[in-house]
């Protein structure tokens, strides 16, 4: 281990305080001390969306974090989607009705991607896709290309997007 | 990767004294790029100092009609500001264009204006490259290079700046706050990033151990009609292969105020100012957007595959002038 440091994390509810060598990115963290293998490691360089995970609500790629940088933060990963009675998230039953993946590897991603994507629509971010009409802050309503723009740092090798932008659509507020 | 040290800095002052005080010292921002490259050993630090959690996070306006964007504001938020959107928004429109939602999140201001280009000679260890190791020779000169520049190349280098929203601020003649353990300065942003010539390893003017804290957004650009337009061979997350962030107002049938810059095609974002002195003054028209662009890319130096450039630069700047010209006759 090279010099490391102190770093407390809330993941998924759980307060987690552990020293880790400097080098260590959240992915990591989250897979090989914690056991929390949903995340899942697909390019490790932040071009396939595999890895994304949710820090105090923002989606992110957890390959590109150094842990250390976190401390204090809130990390939800695709096991902490489900509701405390361990219902699936909504957007995890759509994915299920809706067939959205073969393979399933980049599905936890998928999904705290999407997670991500609605709130901030839902917070008035704009996208590039978003037309003239959207006033600026206003809730940004969301249809196909919408999600399609918005998703698009998540790649799906067994190309399941058609279904993966219909389960979106399915849970738009 | 290589082992480091890690320094978490509050303040800016604490983050320029951490690193003076640290040698092979990095500041480290978003990190979706000097991590990667990390990982690449491309970049190899002997420390880290954070400068991510900077109370450098907010958006302020002055009492001018000018925007302090602070150092430490995420791309996303940065792009969703209302004040940005309405004001400037093609800075808006640049930043939504690059990268993913999950990477907007993480990289900071100061750190999109620093990330490196994404030549891939420069990222492979095992090729040539001046940039990363001086004297070694550039790859993609006689190599793989249809993403490279054709302007402002050097016989050393011929990478592209990868950044879109630097693309922006140059063409709204936005300044750049930086702060040195002696005391602070302003460049333009135009001016922040520099051509390769025989000092390929340098991107930027920034001297050691200066730091990025703000960005202004100035006054004189706010609420003009301004657009941000990119080409790239996916249809969403992937780098230009070549842009173009206009401003143009125009008063009493002629252009009063004109700025352009190119991405995509220099080792920095081509500011082109003989096609905006060629404006200036004249009827905003398709005949003198084309004759204007073709003055500015008469300097074109395309390689052996990239030829493509020069006329693909030339239309799509003249189609956002034509755009917004016609906002101001609509």
């Amino acid at each position: 281990m090279g010099p490391a440091s102190r770093t407390t994390l809330t993941v998924n509810g759980r307060e987690h305080t552990l020293t880790v060598d400097n080098r260590r990115v959240l992915l990591d963290l989250l897979r090989e001390d914690l056991d929390l293998i949903g995340a899942k490691k697909g390019c490790d360089h932040g071009q396939c969306g595999a890895c994304t995970v949710l820090v105090d609500g923002r989606r992110v790629n957890s390959c590109l974090l150094l842990a250390v940088t976190l401390d204090g933060s809130e990390v939800t990963t695709v096991e902490g989607l489900a509701g405390p009675d361990g219902e699936p998230h909504p957007l995890q039953r759509a994915f299920l009705e809706r067939d959205a993946f073969q393979c399933g590897y980049c599905t936890p991603g998928q999904l705290c991607s999407a997670v991500g994507a609605l709130a901030e629509a839902a917070a008035g971010h704009p996208s590039a896709v978003t037309g003239p009409g959207v006033r600026a802050g206003d809730p940004v309503p969301l249809g196909a290309s919408e999600i399609r723009e918005r998703m698009s740092g998540n790649l799906c090798r067994c190309g399941a997007y058609p279904r993966i932008v219909e389960a979106v659509e399915d849970v738009i507020p | 990767m290589r082992t480091f040290d890690y320094v978490r800095a509050r303040t800016a002052e604490e983050a320029t004294a951490a690193w003076a005080a640290t040698p092979g010292a990095r500041y480290l921002g978003g990190g979706t790029n000097l991590v990667d490259l990390m990982k690449l050993g491309v970049e190899r630090p002997e420390a880290l100092v954070d400068v991510s959690r900077l109370p450098l996070d907010t958006v302020e306006e002055l009492p001018d009609g000018s925007l302090r964007v602070g150092a430490t504001v995420r791309n996303s938020d940065l792009a969703a500001h209302p004040l940005v959107v309405e004001g400037w928004p093609a800075l808006s429109r640049a930043l939504l264009s690059g990268a993913s939602g999950q990477l907007r999140n993480a990289a900071t201001t100061g750190g999109n204006l620093l990330q490196r280009t994404r030549c891939p000679y420069f990222q492979d260890l095992s090729k040539p490259c001046n940039k990363r190791e001086p004297g070694s020779g550039c790859g993609a000169r006689e190599g793989v290079h249809r993403d490279h520049a054709v302007l402002g190349h050097s016989p050393h280098c011929v990478a592209t700046h990868p950044s879109d929203m630097a693309v922006a601020l140059a063409a709204l003649d936005a300044r750049v706050e930086l702060r040195g353990t002696d005391g602070g300065r302003e460049l333009a942003a135009e001016a922040f990033h520099r051509l390769p010539g025989d000092r390929p390893e340098l991107d930027t003017e920034l001297r050691p151990g200066e730091l990025v804290t703000a960005v202004v957004l100035p006054a004189a650009t706010r609420g003009l009609p301004s657009a941000y337009r990119k080409v790239r061979d996916r249809a969403s997350y992937a780098f230009a292969l070549a842009s173009a962030a206009v401003v143009l107002s125009v008063a009493d049938g002629v252009v009063a105020h004109v700025g352009i810059a190119l991405g995509g095609v220099a080792h920095r974002p081509w500011r082109a100012r003989r096609a905006e002195e060629a404006l200036t003054g004249a009827a905003p028209t398709r005949a003198a957007f084309e004759h204007a662009l073709e003055l500015e890319l008469s300097a074109a130096e395309p390689l052996r595959d990239n030829g493509y450039k020069v006329p693909l630069a030339r239309s799509l700047t003249v189609d956002v002038l034509t755009r917004l010209a016609a906002r101001h006759s609509g």
